[in-house]
């Protein structure tokens, strides 16, 4: 077992959850209000210095009863020591602090948490999808109740990806600023002002025996 | 590093007293010159979209940068155009089932991906692989690390205007590519390890044409190291361009030569040993300014680092077994499920089940061309993985780019992003 379980222990008490080794990984279970604060104090704390995010992920077990966990790899340079943090969140209410204010490189893999399994992260500065795109309307991919091949049928994915208007495919903050600079064509502006960005339209009634 | 020295004369006023050529100021200033000269076009910025289908971004990554004349003000990355749902895909295989995913994320370096992905099961089963398939991962890992190095020099050439070291370099990756196609079958989806083992063992001939390779591979990057470490343009198109400093990378979780290059001397073959690497002789070249120049020296150095672990390797290639003797891992010989009732059943069990890990997750990180790739695993006791999550190193070396490139021209964009050494297979994934 990791010595810093016990650190933790001593530093935060009650907030530390059970600990265990699997595979000669030890992993430590945090409370999920207080996963930020924590997690800066083993960034820089000396003794601890886990200055290495090496990874952001969250997993989601087969027992629908099980919390969904959100699971930061951290690694020491300075010691060459890893640790597994884990939060778990109820699937009711999944939302966990951000750890972008402290390390930069969690952006993106916060992103792809959100995208993938709609856990939000409070203070992230630009939660968005990633990897899926903005209008994405079947809900998060790695969760246990997603389908394997999507909701939609292939015909009714192929319709929505052709029939996106032009303005799905830019963030909001990319249209602010060709907006900012005049540059955005005039129905693009009246679309986005009745609230119609990524609107798909409804599939045409095919014309039956007249 | 210091090789810092530029032999040609530039068009540009010369070198400053840190030794980086000197452009005609461009930077932020440049902006209310305009401004001044011409005020209805001084502050209008122009919002550009490179992408998804542009040769310089290196697969389908799109760009939207934000310019004001030359200057990137804001750049924002968009992936996702080839996310194929690995991840998920591995949650309905079985662990052997995987292998032929990896070769698809990174398809650089298939082999390593390979490897990585062996050996994070085999944490997950506690299982101890023999001495020759050691060797044989070893060979594969650093073949790949190669290949991977060779295409990143030769696209980065091309994107930064070098036509001529793209030729060497693809000649050179091809005659790996007909190494790894005798012995895998493959030149790309090559799915080389099983769980307990490898695919095949090398094909005959194989240990002498790998030497040839070694041998000679040195004078192509000798050449190369005359048209481009010290050529003029060269240095004036990657010194300064992109720097990051050793917090900034640690800070945004860079690793491989991105890491490197930036000053942190942190490589999983040294740090977190896995195969018989720390048994090794091979030097972590590490650069000091962090630049797309540093990332070119980084890069280099471990071509020439690769091909000593691969002559070490070669030298102690030792003979035995080249699977683990578990009938519940590997597959019998074909012949013996045919003909022995017992070693049928394993095979019947082993196609039909799969290989059951115990309950209990790892994860396991080996050091890929781009980075530190890991695998893992969350397993509930089947033979399928509750959760497969890659760690992708360019995905995550990717999200430094609009920290990079913010406030430099556009044409450095082009330079910086080809430098991140991305493959969009896997950041997508």
């Amino acid at each position: 077992m990791n010595p810093s379980v016990d650190a933790l222990r001593r530093e935060f008490g009650p907030l530390i959850g059970r600990a265990l080794v699997s595979c000669g990984d030890t992993i430590v279970y945090l409370d999920a209000g207080r996963v930020a604060e924590v997690l800066r104090w083993l960034k820089e704390t000396p003794g601890q210095q886990y200055n290495y995010l090496v990874d952001v992920t969250a997993v989601e077990y087969r027992d629908p009863e099980r919390p969904l966990e959100v699971v930061y790899e951290l690694f020491s340079l300075e010691r060459r020591a890893p640790l597994r943090v884990k939060a778990e969140l109820a699937k009711d209410r999944l939302e966990i602090d951000s750890v972008v204010p402290i390390w930069a490189g969690a952006n993106w893999l916060e992103r792809e948490v959100y995208d993938m399994f709609g856990v939000s992260f409070r203070g992230h500065p630009d939660l968005r999808r990633i990897l899926m795109w903005e209008t994405y309307a079947e809900g998060h991919p790695l969760r246990k109740d997603f389908p394997l091949r999507g909701r939609f049928s292939r015909a009714e994915q192929v319709r929505q990806a052709l029939g996106a208007n032009p303005e799905a495919h830019y963030s909001m903050d990319e249209l602010s600023i060709a907006d900012a600079y005049h540059e955005l064509p005039e129905d693009m502006r009246e679309r986005l002002a009745r609230g119609e960005r990524g609107v798909i339209p409804e599939p045409q009634r095919e014309r039956g025996g007249e | 590093m210091s090789k810092r020295t530029v032999e040609f004369e530039l068009a540009t006023p010369g070198l400053d007293v840190r030794g980086r050529p000197m452009r005609v100021p461009l930077g932020a200033s440049a902006g209310a010159a305009v401004a001044e000269a011409e005020p209805e076009l001084g502050g209008d910025h122009l919002l550009l979209n490179i992408g998804p289908q542009h040769p310089a971004t290196h697969g389908v990554l799109r760009l939207v940068v934000e310019l004001d004349g030359e200057v990137v003000v804001r750049c924002i990355p968009h992936v996702g155009y080839l996310h194929s749902g690995f991840e998920k895909l591995g949650e309905y295989r079985h662990y052997n089932q995987i292998i032929p995913l990896t070769d698809r994320t990174d398809y650089l370096s298939p082999m390593s991906n390979n490897v990585g992905l062996a050996l994070a099961v085999e944490k997950l089963l506690g299982l101890e692989i023999t001495e020759r398939c050691t060797v044989l991962r070893v060979i594969a890992c650093e073949m790949s690390r190669i290949i991977s190095h060779l295409v990143w020099m030769g696209t980065t050439g091309i994107d930064i205007g070098a036509f001529t070291p793209f030729l060497w370099m693809f000649y050179e990756r091809e005659r790996i590519y007909n190494l790894q196609e005798a012995w895998t079958g493959a030149r790309l989806t090559t799915s080389l390890t099983r769980v307990g083992g490898m695919m095949a063992d090398v094909p005959d001939g194989f240990v002498e044409g790998l030497r040839t390779f070694c041998q000679t591979f040195p004078k192509t990057l000798a050449e190369v190291d005359r048209v481009l470490t010290r050529n003029g343009i060269w240095c004036a198109r990657t010194q300064g361009v992109g720097a990051l400093t050793a917090e900034e990378a640690i800070n945004y979780s860079l690793s491989g030569p991105m890491l490197r290059a930036s000053g942190v001397p942190y490589d999983v073959r040294k740090d977190r040993p896995y195969l018989d690497y720390q048994t090794y002789d091979f030097e972590v070249p590490v650069g000091e300014h962090g630049d797309v120049y540093d990332r070119y020296l980084v890069r280099f150095e471990e071509l020439v680092q690769s091909t000593r672990i691969l002559e070490q390797a070669l030298d102690r290639l030792p003979d035995g077994p080249l699977n683990v003797d578990d009938p519940r891992v590997i597959l019998p010989p074909k012949t013996a499920a045919m003909t022995d009732m017992e070693a049928m059943i394993f095979h019947f069990k082993q196609v039909m089940e799969g290989v059951k890990t115990p309950v209990g997750e790892a994860y396991f990180p080996i050091e890929n061309g781009k980075g530190e790739l890991g695998y893992y695993f969350v397993s509930d006791g089947t033979a399928k993985p509750v959760r497969w999550r890659i760690r992708p190193p360019s995905f995550i070396n990717l999200a430094a780019l609009p920290k990079m490139a913010e406030g430099g021209l556009l044409a450095d964009l082009i330079a910086i992003n080809a430098s991140v050494d991305i493959v969009m297979g896997e950041v997508d994934r």
